[in-house]
């Protein structure tokens, strides 16, 4: 557990470093995820610790916007005067955003639908 | 016995008390979205800031004071963003073989995000700061923040913005995709990753692997898609 733990802190260290020094538009923790993905196909497999300590990780994501949530709430007063605007901005853009997604790509992929790719309901 | 205050005063200068409270609050808002049968509207992140507010608005507690705790928690996004690339790896081959519409869908959904917020914005009135700050509302926060402060807006406004959307997407994605009878857990995934960033992706994890692993690539490639073109349609548009 402890050597995954180091491999992906590695990862996003150099992520970090790699965006800063060449001043690419990416967050470090971006730069890391795609590094992990090539280390991971030059392996040719997920090692089981990387695997595990991976899925701990993305099953309580939710959680980890928690603070930065708070955050928000605490600063609700910046939205000022533009209320109106930014609420119908934020809920008109966020469903025009996904149903233009999710159409085109259900659209332009339906050829490569496998049928475990389907069946979604939530 | 102690005074309540005093108690209160002593754990309070540890970070204990508020990482625990942090957890304890996503535990219960947790169990109230099993509980509702996952309810949308009761997305486990936002009934969990909703209690974490009510509790620090009550015992009066600044922001900075409470984030000496939650940081612990902050802090693990970054290794859980690098963590992204395993469900990837596992779904490559399904991503491999839908290159060419994912990139192109991303694309779509990124002009879409960026031109929808700013028209709407812009159509009833907000200011230029406002604009700037909707723009990139649906990449992930330290690339918005960076977008908005490369073009003179207020990166503050951006961070509440951006996880404004990223919860909004959570909460009305799903109904969005099941009104529009969206079945393909790829296109469901890419959705909710271009328009709501990590909060939207944490939200296609839950559900299923291959939403996840779709979601996670869509707000990195949205990321750099919005860095990319948005400062570029700034210049021409304002």
């Amino acid at each position: 557990m402890l050597s995954a733990l180091t491999l992906i802190l590695t990862c996003q260290l150099i992520g970090e470093l790699v965006t800063r020094f060449f001043g690419l538009p990416l967050p470090g923790p971006v730069a890391g995820m795609a590094l992990l993905f090539a280390l991971l196909v030059i392996r040719g497999s997920v090692p089981e610790t990387v695997g595990a300590l991976g899925d701990a990780l993305l099953k309580n994501l939710s959680l980890l916007f928690v603070p930065a949530g708070v955050g928000v709430m605490a600063h609700l007063g910046l939205l000022g005067q533009d209320l109106l605007p930014i609420a119908v901005a934020l809920i008109g853009s966020t469903v025009a955003t996904i149903a233009v997604t999710a159409l085109l790509m259900s659209w332009l992929a339906r050829n490569s639908l496998s049928p475990e790719a389907t069946k979604a309901d939530d | 016995m102690t005074d309540f205050t005093e108690v209160w005063v002593y754990l309070s200068a540890s970070p204990l008390l508020f990482l625990t409270l942090t957890l304890a609050a996503f535990q219960a808002a947790s169990w109230l979205y099993q509980r509702s049968g996952h309810k949308p509207f009761l997305n486990p992140v936002m009934t969990a800031v909703i209690l974490l507010v009510a509790i620090l608005t009550l015992t009066e507690t600044p922001y900075p004071a409470y984030f000496e705790g939650a940081q612990f928690v902050h802090f693990l996004l970054g290794p859980a963003t690098v963590a992204l690339a395993i469900p990837l790896y596992r779904q490559f081959d399904r991503v491999k073989r839908s290159a060419l519409a994912l990139v192109t869908s991303i694309l779509c959904g990124s002009l879409t995000a960026i031109g929808t917020a700013v028209g709407l914005g812009w159509s009833l009135g907000a200011s230029r700061e406002t604009l700037l700050a909707l723009a990139p509302k649906s990449v992930t926060a330290p690339v918005a923040m960076g977008i908005t402060e490369q073009l003179g807006g207020l990166p503050s406004l951006t961070a509440v913005l951006v996880i404004l959307t990223g919860i909004l997407g959570a909460v009305i994605g799903p109904l969005v995709l099941n009104l529009l009878r969206i079945r393909d857990w790829r296109a469901r995934g890419l959705a909710l990753g271009t328009a709501s960033h990590g909060i939207g992706t944490a939200r296609a994890l839950q559900v299923n692997e291959l939403a996840g692993a779709f979601s996670g690539l869509a707000m990195g490639l949205n990321a750099l898609a919005t860095a990319i073109l948005l400062p570029v349609l700034w210049r021409v548009f304002f």
